[in-house]
């Protein structure tokens, strides 16, 4: 890849998001892929009461794990050390690359073959590789694909979500050589098959992320389909894991009502095809895996997170995509419009402390606040609570009890705050509610028809004619 | 101070309220099923053969004929064994003609090419099983390497419908996996797949295109 994505939502978030709604093929892409994942989802919670106890078991697992995370992720470190496993802690994405290029460096490596991680996206991994002269490549089918097209995931667990076959087709003939266009899914995938063969045999370290990890044990969970995050925490003589640091629950047996609620949220599965548990390096003896099992525990904001009670919450998430896949605005504005790692609702609420409020705001109102989000997280994140506190903070006054993140207060504007202020004077004070309310009431008509964004899709806003007030009065009289 | 000491430094200043422990046993308890061994065979077989998996009951004593039998109808012309294993042992001693038996008795970096690129099939026992998501456990070591059950495009597993367990809590707890975890152990629920591609699904993305189950009822005790 030669050109790096910068995402940061920045100004041009309204402009991707107004370009992606605007385009039609892309629109019918997300739509359909979004039907299709909700109707899985639904094909595996038939019993509405199982699901909801199953909820709240999950949502008790990650809270009881979130209030002892400094004692078991001590506890993971310990236990990882004494199986074999070497623990690195990186407080930020330049911290965990350098980690990773150390190790590299070590061992010499020119190859590594990545099982998918969106924590590695989240640390733009495969760039740090590059700038340091090593090929890290994508191996999981969605990714591949994406990256051969120079693009960065569109969904979490779908990464090729927003591509048709008939683009794949010609994006396999256009940069693998030898391949002719076909349309036929298997035969695309056999194309993949093969070329990523080549490449896992050769790759000197195997990277992945982590779906669980088990602190009691010593044990890294990954879930997957394809199996071709087996082979990167396999064949490779050298094995780096990078995680976030909230992954990791106390006991082996926590994990699996959270297994069960990822997959079947996620994919509308029971059960993926592989859950690789890895507690050890290769042993004395054993004939392969990896010599060497690395493990960076990932900060990068999300102590910031924790630090509040109430944004504690977005920590218990499992990254099953279920709120994307429900969610009215990723449907139609899809994952790219987001501008960062995670896009849809999960997105807004974590990103803010990685990237900081100042560069994420706007997505926090990317949202009707419809609650789908909430209704099918599978852990009971109250998503939609987050996101209005999130637009506060994005409000507050820098500096003030209300302004708690990294960037609090971007969203401020001089305009806003002296609205605002005349808001609270009119509200506070009966008798100035008074005066305004009558004058509004009367001069109805005088109210402008363009009204910004609110006009582009509506009716104008026009105050009542008469005053709640006014129409009491008439009735007594 | 140290990334590891800032980063437990700020979590243990947030200092979150203790939380009551989540009681899983209580969970699978009460949504136990009441069946016996053949109803847990039945919903392992409907799970696995619902996504592109062929289960096969035979015997510990029929089944090297079965394997060899489904081996010759599938054109196959390697199978990669474990080292020194009872099962591989059996299969030798049928010493079939047109089916190479091939050790996997030396450390990968000796065979990786032939590995990846000239066996179409590999054998392995499963440890146990799941009858509620029809999954196989396995729980690779020195003699049957994790690679086996990964790499060749066509996988044969032998399972003791004895060791067929209602759900995964009930593996855990009766195994006792606690105490013993091995250095990689393996859930597997059908072949490789994938639907990446505007959510098609296909097989055989990067692991196994087949997956074989071999259901081998005792008649002596399965080796």
């Amino acid at each position: 890849m030669s050109e790096v994505i910068h995402f940061h939502p920045d100004d041009a978030f309204k402009e991707r998001s107004h370009n992606a709604v605007n385009d039609p093929g892309q629109r019918q892409n997300f739509r359909g892929a979004m039907d299709f994942l909700q109707a899985k989802r639904r094909t595996q919670f038939p019993d509405q009461d199982e699901l909801a106890g199953l909820r709240s078991l999950g949502e008790t697992i990650r809270r009881y794990s979130l209030a002892r995370l400094p004692q078991l992720l001590e506890q993971l470190e310990h236990n990882l050390t004494a199986n074999g496993i070497q623990v690195h802690w990186a407080e930020n994405a330049d911290e965990a690359n350098a980690i990773a290029l150390e190790i590299a460096r070590k061992h010499k490596a020119h190859t590594i073959a990545k099982g998918k991680s969106m924590v590695s996206e989240e640390i733009g991994f495969n760039h740090a590789m590059a700038d340091a002269g090593i090929d890290a490549f994508e191996t999981d089918m969605g990714e591949y694909i994406v990256e051969l097209a120079g693009e960065k995931p569109s969904h979490i667990i779908m990464p090729a979500i927003h591509k048709t076959k008939q683009e794949i087709a010609a994006l396999f003939a256009a940069k693998i050589p030898g391949v002719d266009y076909t349309e036929d899914v298997d035969e695309l995938i056999k194309i993949g098959r093969q070329v990523l063969r080549r490449k896992f045999a050769e790759a000197d370290i195997g990277l992945s992320g982590v779906n669980f990890a088990v602190a009691e044990t010593g044990t890294l969970c990954l879930v997957e389909n394809e199996g071709n995050g087996r082979m990167c925490t396999t064949v490779p003589k050298v094995h780096i894991a990078v995680t976030g640091i909230e992954k990791v629950v106390e006991k082996l047996d926590h994990v699996l009502p959270l297994y069960s609620l990822l997959t079947r949220s996620a994919t509308g599965q029971s059960i993926t095809t592989y859950f690789n548990m890895i507690s050890r390096p290769r042993q004395q003896g054993e004939r392969d895996g990896p010599d060497e099992v690395h493990l960076i525990l990932l900060d990068n904001g999300r102590s910031q997170a924790y630090a509040d009670e109430q944004l504690r919450a977005t920590l218990q998430c499992i990254r099953c995509g279920a709120c994307m896949n429900h969610c009215p605005v990723y449907a139609r504005i899809g994952g790219h419009a987001y501008g960062t790692t995670y896009p849809g609702p999960i997105g807004a609420i974590v990103s803010p402390h990685m990237l900081g409020l100042d560069a994420t705001y706007p997505l926090a109102f990317a949202s009707t606040l419809c609650g789908a989000c909430a209704e099918v997280c599978p852990v009971r994140i109250p998503i939609t609570d987050i996101l209005v506190r999130l637009r506060n903070e994005a409000q507050a006054r820098p500096g003030s009890a209300d302004a708690s993140l990294r960037g609090s207060g971007a969203g401020r504007t001089s305009l806003s705050t002296v609205i605002w202020k005349v808001w609270s004077l009119i509200y506070s004070r009966l008798r100035i509610y008074r005066i305004t309310s009558w004058f509004m009431s009367r001069g109805h008509a005088l109210s402008p028809t363009d009204q910004g964004a609110w006009t582009r899709c509506r009716t104008p806003l026009q105050p009542a004619p008469k005053r709640l007030r006014d129409l009491l009065k008439e009735r007594k009289g | 101070m140290s990334a590891r000491g800032n980063i437990l430094g700020r979590l243990r200043h947030a200092a979150a309220d203790a939380l009551p422990a989540p009681d899983v046993g209580n969970w699978y308890a009460t949504h136990q099923r009441n069946e016996g061994t053949s109803q847990r065979i039945a919903r392992l077989r409907d799970a696995l053969e619902s996504v592109h998996t062929e289960v096969h009951v035979t015997t510990d004593t029929d089944w090297p004929d079965l394997l060899l039998q489904i081996a010759q109808t599938k054109g196959l012309h390697t199978l990669l064994i474990g080292d020194n294993t009872p099962h591989g042992a059996l299969l030798e001693a049928r010493n079939p003609q047109n089916l190479q038996l091939v050790r996997y008795d030396v450390p990968v970096e000796f065979i990786r090419d032939k590995l990846f690129n000239k066996i179409d099939a590999s054998l392995t026992i499963a440890r146990s099983a799941i009858a509620e998501t029809g999954t196989l456990i396995l729980w690779p070591d020195a003699s049957e390497p994790r690679l086996m059950s990964l790499v060749p495009p066509l996988h044969f597993v032998l399972l003791d419908p004895t060791t067929i367990h209602a759900d995964f809590y009930s593996a855990i707890t009766t195994e006792g996996w606690t105490d013993k975890l091995p250095t990689n152990a393996l859930l597997i629920s059908g072949p490789s797949k994938t639907a990446d591609i505007q959510q098609t699904l296909a097989y055989g993305a990067h692991g196994p295109r087949e997956l074989i189950v071999l259901l081998c009822h005792r008649k002596g005790v399965l080796a």
